[in-house]
């Protein structure tokens, strides 16, 4: 990493020149002064920041930097201080996260968050939208809402097939595995029909021999018109698949850029120098990355317990992030 | 048990046509105060789908047919009792009764001073009167006995002037008292709570479990008081061990989820609160250690075993503090209690940690068991723990769940709401004020008062 | 002869109204606990609610003498009263709680149940509630019986013979009971049931795809409670009004009749409320002989059937840990998460 270059100061994706927080051409997300405090400490602080429609961006950063919390805000499941966003032009601040999500904004977790005693099928149908039967008196009469169910359950099928998970179909989530679990969400996020796909580490946890075709599905959403935005540690993803990265450290945009070049930027290193000094980004394995989430899965766990509100899992995700961090 | 062959079921036989033919089983008795008979009192016999209410005549008798054997339970209403009468014993407000061998059961309700009550300190029939004064406040009064209500009027700090300031001070020192003590049992609870993340539904048992061995003790078996509060400290201990190592620990083993946890605890409560009841009954049940001559200090009256058991539970919730802030296994605690997993990587013992946080909270819960009975004059009932459970829970989550400083601030809160409230609103709504006062608390500020709302690091 | 009369008495309880009014309540517990993860604590809140309210109105309105309504009119207004009642008190519940942790959602249950039971029972509300008295059944059943089709004396057979107005609240209450069953049957095959289902899995992942968590879980609470405010009607119909019967023991009772049978299915609270009365009856009457039979020495037949409650306790704790889905449950969907 010695041989560290200018990168180069334009970009198509880029109005102007590329900087941190610059201008996009053509952007979906667009934030303004977002920040969120923990007691004293600044998680998030981003003072401008553009996400390219159409395109696969990655939001990167060392732990702790304070990636998660920024995409909990952008959903509606964290509130910040202060700050604006938006999305298609149209203002997100304060909208809860449902309402986020039916806009066509639609995340996935860290943790996966596959509904274990529902079975794989019962997944993918409540991701679908504007269903006349998840009304509770229209529920009662099948009639109403049997088309339209029937509709959704050739979707899922083959959005199941698509994603390899047809043969569990019929199987509690629960009894699939990580990777599988990823998969689901993912699939069931694309039941909702979505604009910007908001995929949280997706590699996270994942058996390697499921990570290509991840890569391949995540790549897929693009084809299909979608714009995602990921969080990642894997560099190796970044660069594979991903068409703009944004570099956060200690809960500022401290760099943005092009895979290709991003890792030459001073900011960067120093931003990764500062935390993982011991760790070549690159070569960081998916068994590695594993286990830093076990163990902030085991640190989550905990704090939940005992955390006083809604707010704390969101709040004791960061803190697991900080942890990292220290370590 | 041939009669009840007849096969209609046992609580739904049809109340409205059973006056119409001949009951062949009747509960009676006579009202009288002292000789005089005494007309117009209510009493009501319920259960096996009976609900007879019957007034008392001229002649103060009264009688109510049941159709078959059974258990019911008769109640006298007291507010039909003429000013200055007061049962002797708030629990004979309610009982059940059994009509079994005989076609007939006379019931008794014997009238005078409360068995625990300390002369005219007021407090003893407290509930009732307004005043507050003398031994003849209660007639109005709602001993609250019945069901899992509020255990007896009985507070034992009362005024010998009727202006509001005494009252407002005697009240508060009352709350004190109560607020220290409930501090005693609330600490067990959160140290249970911030240690393992379980909300312990069986809390109140531990403090019925210290007030039942002190009982059993001094006056079952009459041993000096010393002795009997050493063996019931050793015994409330030993009996938060056999907590964590019967149930808890092996629950921890099998992972159980914490919402079943918390079903076990509801589970304990029940069992163990019944078999308490079987072991000594369903009454209240006077301890034959009284609580000492009554102190007057200023304006108030208070007796001796009050002002013993506030300076006990200062000394201890002291001694308390010391050992979370100065012992190693204290700040062991209080570092699981913060984050368990971190707690176990650096070489904490979390399961030695938790064992000695179940004894300390039977120890702590165990003795306020004993001061608790004096609190409520010097009696005993099989559900005095339960019955204040959710004062316990109040206090803590007031102070902030998991933290013991926290628990100790929140209850005091919580026994001065209890007591001076009764100075604005009916005194057998104390209860439901402090319950009033813990879901304002989760409503504006969940994390407590003392609590912090956001984690980090 | 004895045992015979045990078993007589237990089959009995298979029919008894008060059995239908428990399956009632369990049935809306199961709602909220079974299928939406709601930790309520305070069912027999809801149940006393319905009661009171029923019971309070039916008394003080009285439209059938003040009026001149006809009895089923009456009766139903009483209901509707009951029902308002309920949906007023689970909103009161819900609009603050449902956004808490599940853990403060029990507490706050669990301490406004009994805040409704010390507010009945003090002696200031007596000219309306009755104070610790409660009401008596007399006051307030007059239109019910009034409705009553049945003129013979009795009716049934064996165990189950009940007299005319008794058999009447067994149709009433059975048939509401069917009704409740068939409701959570077609609420809990559509996508309504899913999204609630979905929601007692995590209520986060609900939300990322557009559902509005909050709501549904709030129709979950007010669903639930107006069954158990019918439930408490229903309770009450065969007997008095009294506060100590909705105690917290009573919703520990629901939760342990719910967990016997198997939250999260159909039939679960049905099957753990009837098999909760009989066994309470038949255990009761064993016991009973055992105390004849000098077991318990001096000790008083009421005070050795605690035993009962004791074993209930126990039970309690044992079906948690080692078939926490209980009799009907499927080990995958158990309603806790592990």
């Amino acid at each position: 990493m010695s041989d560290t270059t200018t990168p180069p100061r334009t970009h198509p994706l880029v109005e102007g020149e590329v900087a941190p927080g610059c201008k996009k051409v053509d952007a979906i997300v667009v934030a303004d002064g977002v920040v969120r405090q923990f007691g004293g400490l600044t998680a998030v602080d981003v003072e401008h920041v553009e996400i390219p429609r159409g395109m696969i961006t990655a939001l990167i950063g060392p732990n702790g930097a304070g990636k998660t919390t920024f995409f909990n805000l952008l959903t509606g499941f964290d509130r910040p201080n202060k700050g604006t966003w938006s999305f298609e032009g149209q203002s997100l601040a304060h909208v809860p996260s449902h309402k986020v999500a039916r806009r066509g904004m639609v995340r996935t977790f860290q943790l996966t968050k596959s509904l274990g005693r529902l079975t794989v099928l019962q997944n993918m149908l409540l991701g679908a939208r504007d269903q006349r039967g998840e009304g509770m008196f229209a529920a009662l009469v099948k009639p109403l809402w049997k088309a339209q169910e029937q509709a959704n359950t050739e979707r899922a099928d083959a959005l199941l097939a698509r994603f390899k998970l047809d043969a569990k179909r019929e199987d509690y989530a629960a009894s699939l595995s990580g990777g599988q679990r990823k998969l689901l969400e993912m699939a069931r996020a694309l039941m909702s029909e979505p604009t910007l796909v908001m995929l949280d580490e997706p590699m996270a946890g994942v058996n390697p021999a499921l990570t290509q075709s991840l890569l391949d599905h995540v790549k897929g959403l693009k084809d299909d018109g979608m714009t995602v935005l990921f969080v990642e540690h894997d560099m190796h993803m970044v660069r594979h698949i991903s068409d703009w990265v944004i570099v956060m450290a200690e809960g500022r945009v401290v760099a943005e850029g092009p895979p290709e070049t991003i890792m030459q930027n001073q900011a960067v290193v120093d931003a990764y120098l500062g935390a993982h000094h011991d760790t070549d980004l690159g070569t960081l394995t998916n068994q590695q990355v594993a286990q830093i989430h076990h163990d902030a899965d085991a640190d989550v766990d905990a704090d939940d317990a005992s955390a006083p509100t809604t707010d704390a899992s969101t709040a004791s995700t960061t803190d697991a992030d900080q942890e990292e961090g220290r370590r | 048990m041939g009669m009840v062959a007849g096969g209609a079921t046992a609580v739904a036989a049809a109340p409205l046509p059973a006056t119409e033919q001949p009951s062949p089983f009747s509960f009676n008795g006579i009202i009288r105060d002292g000789q005089e008979p005494v007309e117009g009192v209510a009493i009501t016999v319920t259960g096996n789908g009976v609900d007879e209410t019957a007034e008392t005549g001229a002649d103060g008798r009264w009688s109510v047919g049941v159709p078959e054997r059974g258990t019911y339970t008769v109640s006298i209403d007291t507010s039909t009792l003429p000013e200055g009468l007061t049962l002797r014993d708030p629990s004979f407000e309610s009982r059940e009764f059994e009509i079994g061998g005989s076609s007939s059961v006379g019931v008794l309700f014997p009238f005078g001073e409360s068995s625990g009550g300390s002369g005219g300190t007021g407090g003893n029939t407290g509930t009732g009167g307004n005043t507050g004064t003398g031994g003849e406040g209660g007639t109005g009064g709602e001993p609250a006995t019945g069901g899992e209500g509020s255990p007896g009027g009985e507070t034992s700090t009362g005024t010998s002037s009727n202006d509001f300031g005494s009252q407002l001070l005697s009240r508060i020192i009352s709350g004190l008292n109560f607020g220290l003590l409930l501090a005693l049992a609330a600490i067990g609870i959160t140290l249970i709570f911030g240690t393992t993340g379980v909300n312990n539904f069986a809390h109140g048992e531990l403090l019925t479990f210290g007030g039942i061995v002190f009982y059993v003790t001094t006056t079952l078996v009459n041993w000096p008081a010393w002795i009997a509060i050493v063996f019931t400290l050793a015994a409330s201990a030993a009996f938060g061990w056999l907590h964590d190592w019967g149930i808890f620990k092996p629950l921890r083993r099998r992972r159980v989820g914490l919402v079943q946890v918390l079903i076990v605890t509801i589970g304990l409560s029940i069992a163990l609160r019944y078999f308490y009841q079987f072991l000594i009954g369903g009454g209240t049940y006077g301890l034959s250690v009284d609580r000492g001559p009554v102190l007057q200090i200023g304006p108030v009256l208070m007796t001796t075993s009050n002002v013993v058991s506030t300076v006990i539970a200062i000394v201890v919730l002291i001694a308390v503090g010391l050992f979370l802030t100065r012992t190693r296994i204290g700040k062991a605690t209080r570092a699981v209690s913060d984050n368990a997993s971190l707690a176990a990587a650096s070489g904490i013992d979390v399961d030695r940690v938790i064992r000695i946080v179940w004894v300390l909270a039977g120890l702590l819960t165990g003795g306020a068991g004993i001061l608790y009975t004096y609190f409520i004059g010097a009696n005993i009932k099989w559900d005095v723990g339960f019955t204040i459970l959710l004062l316990l829970f109040a206090g803590v989550t007031l102070g902030g769940l998991g933290s013991a400083f926290g628990a100790l601030v929140g209850a005091v809160i919580i026994g001065l709401v209890t007591e001076i409230s009764t100075l604005f609103i009916a005194p057998d709504l104390r209860y439901a004020i402090a319950l009033l006062v813990l879901i304002l608390v989760l409503l504006f500020r969940p994390q407590g008062i003392l609590g912090r709302r956001e984690r980090i690091g | 002869m004895d045992f015979l009369s045990i078993l007589n008495t237990a089959a009995g309880e298979i029919l008894s109204p008060t059995t239908a009014a428990f399956a009632l309540a369990t049935i809306g517990l199961n709602i909220h606990f079974g299928y939406s993860g709601l930790l309520n604590f305070g069912q027999a809140g809801f149940m006393a609610i319905g009661a009171y309210a029923f019971a309070i109105f039916t008394m003080m309105a009285d439209p059938t003498a003040t009026l001149g309504w006809p009895a089923w009119l009456s009766f139903l207004t009483a209901v509707i009263v009951a029902i308002v009642a309920a949906v007023v008190f689970a909103l009161i519940l819900g609009i603050p709680t449902l956004r808490l942790r599940g853990d403060y959602l029990a507490i706050v249950t669990i301490a406004a149940a009994e805040i409704i039971r010390f507010t009945v029972r003090t002696q200031d509300l007596t000219a309306v509630t009755g104070g610790s008295q409660g009401l008596r059944g007399q006051d307030y059943k007059g239109d019910f019986d009034a409705m009553n089709p049945l003129t013979g004396t009795t009716y049934g057979f064996g165990p189950w013979t009940a007299t005319a107005y008794d058999t009447w609240v067994r149709i009433i209450a059975w048939s509401l009971v069917i009704v409740a069953l068939v409701l959570v049957w077609l609420l809990m095959r559509s996508p309504w049931g899913r999204v609630i289902k979905g929601i007692r899995e995590d209520e986060d992942a609900v939300r990322s795809l557009g559902k509005n968590v909050y709501s549904y879980k709030m129709q979950a609470l007010v669903l639930g409670g107006t069954i158990g405010a019918i439930a408490g009607v229903m309770f009450v119909l065969p007997r008095a009004v009294q506060p100590d019967n909705f105690a917290t023991t009573m919703t520990f009772y629901i939760w342990t009749a719910l967990l016997l049978g198997g939250a999260a299915t159909v039939f679960g609270p049905l099957l753990g409320s009837i098999l909760f009365w009989v066994l309470l009856s038949f255990t009761g009457g064993v016991i009973n002989v055992l105390h004849g039979m000098g077991l318990f020495g001096d000790m008083s037949g009421s005070q050795a059937g605690q035993i009962r409650f004791v074993l209930i306790g126990v039970a309690l704790m044992l079906l948690v840990v080692f078939r926490p889905q209980g009799i009907l449950g499927n080990k995958k969907e158990l309603s806790f998460h592990v």
